[in-house]
């Protein structure tokens, strides 16, 4: 839903990490998203594809996004399971005491720089 | 020849925001103002809400409002006419929240030497705006009768991330099959720390609830609890 907003977020912060870099030219940037981040990839790709025509950093780079899968772990019986396939409820003992260990992250993981020689 | 080199990052899209906010946070703590952001689902009634909580506090508080809508300045007007505190309008340019720069903005944008309380009315929306942390001292959400008490579920994010949820239009509650009971549990089932109180806008009812949870924050900031 609010794809854009995290798309501009995410430009700022690589143009700041280009800038310390000295990263005049990007090949590809890669992503990780969630699987319960509020961010839908196919939804992100194209805002990414609009927003970056305007940027000379980025226009022509490719977009990779790797997606995280949710896991919840149980502090009832300390078991860890898939979260999109059973929510908050723990499918080992049936407890609600369980809290998301990951899959609610948006991370810039790495871009692949051009360097001109 | 064109050389590729990998830079590695692994780093939040939210870190920078996260950071600028605390930043703000800081620096609102300092001048003695506490910020309020509050949050909703268009309709609700925030404005209203908003006009008959400061109508009560004016002559005790000094506060300021800013009204964060895509478009328009008929909120900002209308809190002016209505209350007469010192209100302007930010545009977020077709963005569907604020982040803590652009709040940052719309502060530069008041008088705040003397103002014990801003309230950012954040845009309508139960989905972004819980993303981005906006620099607020605390986080209040309206919630209305007509949208159910399932809500909670739905929007879970929304619900965790706020210390305080109004539940608004309890006058029509009757008609709308609506459990009060059953939504307090289910926020809690997502915050066991959030306070929550029945108000009616219209009507005026719990707004000197509302008012008094406001009045102890103020004092508990400027107090540096």
């Amino acid at each position: 839903m609010h794809e854009l907003g995290v798309v501009f977020h995410c430009i700022k912060q690589i143009k700041d990490i280009a800038q310390e870099n000295n990263v005049t030219k990007i090949n590809s940037v890669t992503i990780e998203i969630g699987e319960v981040s509020t961010v839908i990839p196919y939804y992100f790709e194209d805002c990414w594809n609009w927003a970056i025509k305007k940027e000379d950093l980025l226009a022509d780079s490719k977009l990779n996004i790797e997606v995280i899968p949710a896991v919840t772990h149980c502090e009832a019986c300390l078991q860890d399971y898939p979260t999109v396939a059973h929510g908050k409820i723990c499918p080992h003992c049936g407890s609600e005491n369980t809290y998301l260990l990951k899959g609610n992250e948006i991370y810039i993981k790495e871009i692949e720089a051009i360097d001109n020689r | 020849m064109d050389e590729v080199r990998i830079i590695e990052i692994k780093k939040s899209i939210f870190e920078d925001n996260d950071k600028d906010a605390d930043a703000l946070r800081a620096e609102l703590r300092k001048k003695g103002v506490f910020l309020l952001n509050l949050m909703s689902s268009p309709g609700s009634g925030k404005t209203t809400t908003l006009i008959k909580t400061i109508n009560a506090l004016k002559n005790e508080i000094n506060i300021a409002v800013m009204e964060a809508d895509i478009d328009s300045d008929v909120d900002a007007v209308k809190i002016k006419d209505a209350t007469g505190v010192q209100s302007i309008q930010l545009h977020t340019g077709g963005m569907c929240h604020l982040d803590a720069e652009m709040t940052r903005q719309g502060l530069n944008g008041l008088d705040l030497s003397n103002t014990d309380l801003v309230i950012l009315e954040n845009v309508g929306n139960l989905v972004c705006p819980a993303e981005f942390d906006t620099g607020a001292s605390k986080n209040c959400m309206i919630l209305s009768v007509p949208e159910g008490h399932d809500k909670p579920l739905k929007y879970p994010l929304m619900f965790s991330i706020c210390d305080l949820v109004l539940i608004n239009k309890m006058d029509v509650a009757p008609y709308f099959d609506f459990d009060l009971m059953k939504c307090k549990e289910y926020i809690k089932m997502r915050n066991p720390n959030a306070v929550v109180i029945p108000i009616c806008a219209k009507t005026g009812d719990g707004i000197d609830k509302f008012a008094t949870w406001l009045k102890n924050n103020i004092t508990q900031q400027k107090e540096g609890k």
